[in-house]
């Protein structure tokens, strides 16, 4: 365990845990927006730099203003909001028994004790490559999916003719 | 085989046809009805004349031919009819035919008044087709069914005026008589194919049931009571003929069928119906003279002759008082039936069948005549109120007399007399009794006595019939049947020529046949047993021969002195006059008109039983299967009742249980979905980390 | 280098922390951003696991990371636009409020 790497994982699981449990929803939104960073650190930590970049670009530029504005959007009078449920016990202890189940899984493999082999020869070149040839399908699948939720997200979100109650 | 052997079947099956012409006729048509019947007749005579000349010349076992044919096979058997031709088939055909035809020329002129008049000569001619095809079976199956078409072509002429209810009555009882006598009858011919495996007469190899090695085969074998086979059946095939020929016991139907036309008395209740039990005896005789082993004469034929002997007797007792000019006749017809079977128990077929022979002629002789007075005295039936028709019907005052005189037996020149004297010839010299012989003299002696009391009521003296309109009905006589449109005086008169025309013909017949009927020249007789006849004076003038002639001469003669003391020299002058025998044996003469009381004892006993039995089972079938109906009906509808309510609580409330259940389970299940997002996004973590444990736990295995 | 069980592990813990706040809390808004951090930390397991197979020039998990990222951008706007018509409709993001489609 190297230490950037438990700089930026310490940083990353700190402000998810601050991301969920934050009372004041832009706080937590803010603090999203952190996590995705030090994901992204990860990311390049592990030379995959254009996902890096991308997780950047997207995440933390697109999608994490768009929350904002939905939380904007949504808010009452008070942006606070109760953090649990009724019952927050069941949820917590689910997610405890799921990590515990794969840090499990995780310790007690072979896999876990892998090895780097040396860096790989990526660049946006044989990426670019890649998807044109052994990927273009998805990539297809992928800009049809993308322009139906933008028209869907516009349609749903459309007021109606006759005005909201 | 020569044509007339082949084609014997053209004799019954002529009349067949006219019988069914004048059945489909849509119009009765009398001329075309009449005309069919005689000259069925007709043509049949011609070809039983071809068929008697086949038969002449031929004697012994060549005398008999026949001819079988398949009818039809079931698997392996085959079942074979077929008709048989020998001197009994013959000259029995010979004597339907003529004497059928002169009968039915006679019904031209007695049923012209009558309005089924095609109805009547369909139903003779019938009659005359089954009776025919009785006659040259060569199978008994055959037979029989041409014995049951001749029941039914009786029931059907006796109750031909079926409006009246007497008529009707009597058929009915004609048929059900003689039908207890067919039931053993069947039930013989039944034994016998079991006995024989076969039902045909005489076979190309002599495998017929009538032959040796079946007659061997069956007085051997011993059933029942120590009786042999051959006797057994035997016995029963002779029940058949007593009903048919109106023996003791069974006689009861014969005088009641007067209550037909009298053209049918005449040739069925005279000549021919009757005459098919004697035929029937002589036609299975190679079976009745079977004598089993240990008895000293054949049983059957033992039977045969003391039956024939009793009803000889008893028919000449009853005859005596009865005052109904047909009556008379009738019982005079069921003694002269006790004679032929008499004399084939005794002496053999052509005895039996040669009385028959001759009483054929004068009695049908005697029948027509009577039918012309009946009908020249304007359907009056009762003697008392006739008298002095000899000057009236000269003709058939003159033909009567013939006949009364061959019945009687009045020596040498009728044939009555030889006929007679052959039976009691024979009865005389039979071994075991001397009864019968007795009875039979006796018989004879009633005879001569009665037809001359007949003769004296209605022909001598003055007529008694003016009478009539201011008389109360006597118990004895019959309200006369149709309407006398004549519209003559009440005299009565001659018949017309075609009633009296076969009268002098069957008169005429009578004579003549005497010439081939005496000892001298037996030609008749002995050409019924296919032997030769020879000329023989000395058969005729021996002692035995001509002391019998003396001995039944003077019976004879007797008889008619007796009869015309007490009737004849005073002829009754009015007609409720008391008869003189009753005068002088009150008693007996009671017992006799009151025809022994046999009727009256039938109906006592069996007809009582019967309709007592019939009631039984009336009430058997109303309280008992009627019940067991009702009960399966009551069972079928409380298991009906019990599914409804089985449905109804059992099936319906599981059903309705059920349904309750899904819907509680339903609501249960639904209460999983509570709209909380958070429990349906909880249950899916839990679910995939279980998955995702059971996954990986089990990877690592 | 940190060895593979370690980015494991990071994810894991981000996963389940991304799983206790979709389960716990009560905005929607709140749910889908643990679901964000969820598709993150499956996307971190795809690189790591990429980083350290045997045959990195195939690129299969950087390709399976970007389409995810794509897929996630998508489902956000999606998402977040049913939020705002759910809001404008019940006047709340509450989740445990709007039950309508209660069995």
């Amino acid at each position: 365990m190297t230490l950037p790497f438990a700089i930026i994982a310490g940083l990353t699981v700190g402000s998810a845990i601050a991301a969920m449990s934050l009372r004041n929803m832009v706080h937590c939104a803010l603090s999203l927006v952190l996590t995705f960073a030090g994901l992204a650190g990860l990311y390049l930590q592990l030379n995959a730099e254009f996902v890096g970049f991308t997780q950047i670009l997207v995440y933390v530029g697109a999608v994490s203003i768009l929350i904002v504005f939905a939380i904007l959007l949504t808010r009452s009078t008070d942006p606070k909001d109760e953090p649990a449920t009724v019952t927050p016990w069941v949820g917590i202890a689910v997610a405890v028994g799921a990590f515990l189940t794969m840090a499990l899984a995780v310790v007690s493999s072979p896999v876990g004790k892998r090895v780097a082999a040396p860096a790989p020869e990526v660049s946006v070149k044989t990426l670019g490559q890649k998807l044109m040839t052994d990927y273009v399908l998805p990539l297809e699948v992928m800009a049809l999916l993308l322009t139906a939720a933008m028209l869907g997200a516009v349609i749903i979100a459309m007021k109606d003719k006759e005005g909201q109650r | 085989m020569s044509w007339i052997l082949q084609n014997l079947w053209l004799i019954p099956v002529l009349p067949l046809l006219a019988a069914g012409i004048s059945a489909l006729l849509k119009r009765p048509n009398r001329s075309l009805a009449a005309g069919l019947a005689i000259g069925s007749m007709g043509a049949s005579f011609l070809l039983s004349c071809m068929a008697f000349a086949e038969t002449l010349g031929k004697h012994g076992a060549a005398s008999r031919q026949f001819h079988n044919f398949d009818w039809f096979a079931l698997g392996d058997t085959v079942v074979r009819l077929g008709w048989v031709l020998d001197p009994l088939t013959a000259a029995m055909v010979v004597m339907i035919t003529f004497v059928g035809s002169l009968i039915f020329i006679f019904s031209v002129g007695y049923m012209s008044h009558d309005e089924n008049f095609t109805r009547f000569f369909c139903f003779l001619s019938l009659f005359a087709a089954a009776m025919l095809g009785l006659i040259i079976a060569n199978n008994l199956l055959l037979l029989f069914m041409c014995w049951e078409l001749v029941g039914l072509a009786s029931y059907l002429l006796i109750g031909f005026w079926f409006h009246k209810p007497s008529a009707a009555a009597a058929a009915k009882k004609a048929f059900i008589t003689t039908r207890i006598g067919d039931v053993f009858f069947f039930l013989g011919i039944v034994w016998l194919y079991s006995e024989t495996g076969t039902l045909l007469f005489y076979t190309e190899d002599h495998t017929g049931c009538l032959e040796q090695a079946a007659l061997a085969k069956m007085v051997a074998h011993t059933t029942i009571g120590g009786l042999a086979a051959s006797s057994a059946i035997g016995l029963l095939l002779f029940c058949g003929a007593i009903g048919k020929s109106g023996q003791l016991p069974l006689h009861v139907w014969l005088p009641d069928a007067m209550e037909g036309p009298t053209p049918v008395s005449a040739l069925i209740h005279a000549a021919t119906m009757v005459a098919a039990g004697v035929f029937l005896v002589a036609r299975v005789y190679p079976l009745m003279e079977l004598q089993q082993a240990g008895v000293s004469e054949p049983i059957p034929l033992t039977a045969v002759t003391w039956i024939g002997a009793l009803t000889a007797i008893f028919g000449a007792l009853v005859a005596v008082s009865q005052t109904d000019i047909k009556r008379i006749l009738a019982y005079s017809t069921v003694s002269q039936l006790g004679y032929m079977m008499m004399g084939l128990g005794i002496g053999g077929v052509a005895v039996g069948m040669f009385h028959l022979l001759t009483h054929a002629f004068f009695k049908a002789l005697l029948f027509l005549g009577s039918g012309s007075i009946i009908h020249g005295c304007h359907e009056e039936q009762d003697i008392r109120r006739m008298g002095g028709i000899k000057k009236y019907m000269p003709v058939t005052f003159a033909t009567y007399a013939i006949g009364m005189m061959a019945l009687s037996g009045v020596p040498l020149v009728f044939c009555g007399f030889w006929s007679k004297d052959e039976i009691l010839h024979a009865a005389w010299l039979y071994q075991p009794s001397k009864i019968p012989f007795f009875l039979g003299l006796g018989g004879a002696f009633l005879t001569a006595f009665y037809m001359t009391r007949q003769m004296c009521f209605v022909f001598a003296g003055k007529y008694r019939g003016h009478a009539r309109e201011s008389m109360a009905d006597s118990h004895d006589s019959h309200p006369a049947v149709h309407e006398a449109g004549h519209g003559h005086a009440h005299d009565p008169h001659e018949s017309p020529a075609v009633m009296t025309l076969p009268l002098q013909i069957l008169a005429a017949c009578t004579v003549l046949l005497t010439l081939v009927s005496t000892p001298l020249w037996p030609w008749l007789p002995e050409y019924l047993v296919a032997q030769a006849a020879h000329f023989d004076a000395a058969k005729l003038f021996n002692a035995g021969t001509l002391t019998l002639l003396v001995v039944s001469g003077v019976v004879v003669a007797g008889g008619i002195g007796l009869g015309w003391w007490f009737y004849g020299l005073l002829p009754a002058e009015k007609p409720d006059e008391t008869d003189p025998l009753e005068q002088q044996f009150p008693e007996q003469f009671a017992w006799s008109r009151g025809k022994f009381f046999v009727d009256e004892l039938y109906a006592a006993t069996f007809v009582k039983w019967n309709a007592r039995l019939g009631e039984l089972c009336h009430d058997l079938d109303r309280r008992v299967l009627d019940l067991l109906v009702s009960l399966v009906g009551w069972a079928t509808t409380g298991c009906a009742h019990v599914a409804k309510l089985f449905d109804e609580f059992v099936v319906n409330k599981l059903f309705d249980a059920g349904c309750t259940e899904v819907r509680r389970g339903a609501e249960a299940a639904s209460e999983l979905q509570s709209g909380q997002i958070h429990q349906y996004l909880r249950s899916i973590g839990l679910a995939l980390v279980l998955f995702v444990f059971i996954l990986a736990v089990g990877c690592n295995k | 280098m940190t060895p593979l069980s370690g980015y494991l592990l990071v994810s894991a813990l981000l996963f389940c922390i991304g799983l206790a706040g979709a389960l716990t809390r009560r905005n929607a808004i709140m749910v889908l951003i643990g679901i964000e951090l969820m598709l993150n930390a499956a996307n971190l397991n795809f690189i790591a696991f990429w980083r350290f197979s045997e045959h990195p020039e195939t690129q299969t998990g950087l390709m399976f990371a970007l389409f995810s990222i794509a897929i996630a951008a998508a489902e956000a706007a999606v998402g977040l636009a049913l939020i705002i018509t759910i809001y404008r409709h019940f006047r709340t993001a509450n989740v445990d409020k709007v039950e309508e489609m209660k069995g």
